[in-house]
């Protein structure tokens, strides 16, 4: 019987970045154990739709279809996620897939996520290390703090809690809970808190830290658990600290 | 120089919130909670307030322009935000859209308000218990009331959470939850009293 079983999509579908986005349905032969990636490769193999009409294959993104690299991430019935990680058995059918819309969408599901890279420099999320010399071993974090730290660290910049966020739209220039997070990841390393001001006054620029409205719906939707809103809530703490520091000057150096 | 202002807009705006709009709001609905003990009462708490020294510059300082400031940004913040409560129907979203949507309740309620009762006293009436008495009459105007003060009450019990966590006092998901908990109670207590007000003049 399970030949005959199929499965119904409802896929929203753009051919250029400033085309208007339209809908087209394909029914698939069901496989056991598919994710929405197999059930992609299908329509690519054969890019026939609902209606029996040939058309053009649907286009998205997939590298590491392990739910690490974040670049499958799309609209799946509703919620964001990586295509890579929805079973298809698990999905209500027709299944509905949609490009992050907050995101500039490229070709059908593939949109384009550089605003997330250039956050991540406008914050500094790195620990700068290369010097003229050798600067030679930094110093050892606790094993705790490393435990806590690689939680923060698991971010694959997919964009899921931008696309959460009521406050990352066309009508607000606000950077997004990602960064946010990885400014908190940083200042917590032991080498990297040797810039820990820098970055937070990179947050407190316009677009930053300040634009979040505490929705909470990033926490709710970051498929890697990562506490965004404690980590946003730290640096509310440290940023108040800072302020001070900037305004009244500081003894520490 | 007109850029990197957004932060300290935004903090000015929290802290306006509560302090000193807040505060005085909170003072304000104590005092009308007087006319649930009958007409002199009121009247007596409310001479005491309009015979406070320096009256115009505690007006415009501690009420008018904090208030302006907080609304007028306030509206530019609700207006960046794009619900999505239908999408994501978690507690805090819905919260987040309540505190938006009550911002322009109250703002609506409180410039009527304002020039029903302070603007007709520039002009020469007397605020006192019969001109809330002669206001809320009206069955219309009392609901009217009733909207604004739980608009208003809500408004102010919740932003006390988020300024909580727009200066980092409340950091970890417990701190915030038990905070929750604590504004909500905030806001039933504020309620009571209000209401409690209001009908007294009905
Ligand atoms: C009785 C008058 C008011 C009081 C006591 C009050 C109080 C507060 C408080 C305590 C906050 C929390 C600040 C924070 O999130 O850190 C807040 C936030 C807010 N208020 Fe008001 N407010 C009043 C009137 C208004 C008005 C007239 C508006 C106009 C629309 C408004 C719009 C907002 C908005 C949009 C926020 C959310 C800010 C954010 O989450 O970032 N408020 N208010
Ligand atoms: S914080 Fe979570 S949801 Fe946001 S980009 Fe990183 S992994 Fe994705
Ligand atoms: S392909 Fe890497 S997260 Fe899905």
């Amino acid at each position: 019987m399970s030949e005959n079983k199929t499965v119904r999509f409802i896929i929203t579908r753009q051919d250029r970045p400033d085309s208007a986005p339209y809908e087209e349905e394909f029914v698939i032969p069901y496989r056991p154990n598919m994710n929405v990636i197999s059930a992609l490769m299908e329509i690519r193999r054969n890019p026939v739709n609902a209606k029996g009409e040939k058309t053009t294959p649907v286009a998205w993104e997939m590298n590491c279809l392990e739910e690490v690299c974040g670049a499958c991430s799309m609209v799946i019935n509703g919620k964001p996620r990586q295509a890579c990680a929805a079973l298809i058995d698990k999905l209500e059918q027709p299944i509905r897939l949609e490009p992050m819309r907050t995101f500039p969408v490229i070709r059908d599901l593939v949109i384009d996520r550089s605003r997330m890279f250039d956050a991540l420099k406008r914050v500094k999320a790195w620990i700068p290390i290369d010097g003229t010399y050798d600067l030679g071993p930094g110093p050892r974090m606790p094993e705790r703090k490393r435990q806590w730290a690689y939680e923060l660290s698991k971010c694959m910049t997919c964009g899921v809690c931008l696309e959460a966020c009521p406050n990352v739209n066309s009508k607000s220039n606000f950077i997004g809970p990602a960064p946010l997070s990885q400014v908190r990841l940083f200042n917590a390393h032991p080498t990297g808190a040797m810039h820990k001001a820098e970055r937070l006054r990179a947050i407190m620029g316009d677009g930053g830290l300040a634009n979040c409205g505490n929705s909470q719906n990033c926490v709710q939707s970051c498929p890697k658990g990562i506490p965004l809103t404690t980590s946003i809530a730290a640096l509310n703490r440290d940023t108040t600290i800072q302020m001070f520091r900037d305004f009244f000057g500081s003894d520490e150096v | 120089m007109a850029g990197n202002r957004e932060f300290y807009y935004r903090r000015l705006h929290s802290l306006l919130g509560v302090i000193p709009v807040g505060v005085f709001l909170v003072q304000h609905l104590v005092v009308n909670h007087f006319a649930t003990r009958g007409p002199e009462a009121f009247n007596r708490a409310a001479a005491f307030m309009e015979n406070l020294p320096f009256r115009y510059f505690l007006e415009i300082f501690v009420i008018f322009l904090p208030l302006l400031f907080h609304a007028v940004y306030g509206i530019y913040i609700a207006f960046t935000a794009k619900f999505n409560t239908s999408q994501y129907g978690y507690f805090r979203n819905w919260m987040f859209m309540l505190q938006r949507i009550t911002g322009i309740i109250t703002l609506i309620f409180v410039v009527w308000h304002v020039y029903e009762t302070r603007v007709q006293a520039a002009f020469g009436a007397e605020v006192n218990y019969e001109m809330m008495a002669n206001i809320v009459n009206n069955p219309f105007m009392l609901w009217f009331y009733i909207i604004g003060i739980l608009s208003t009450v809500f408004h102010f019990a919740n932003g006390l959470w988020s300024f909580c966590v727009s200066w980092g006092l409340t950091v970890t998901p417990r701190s915030q939850q038990v905070f929750t908990y604590i504004t909500m109670l905030i806001f039933v207590a504020l309620s009571i009293v209000g209401i409690r007000a209001i009908l007294a003049f009905a």
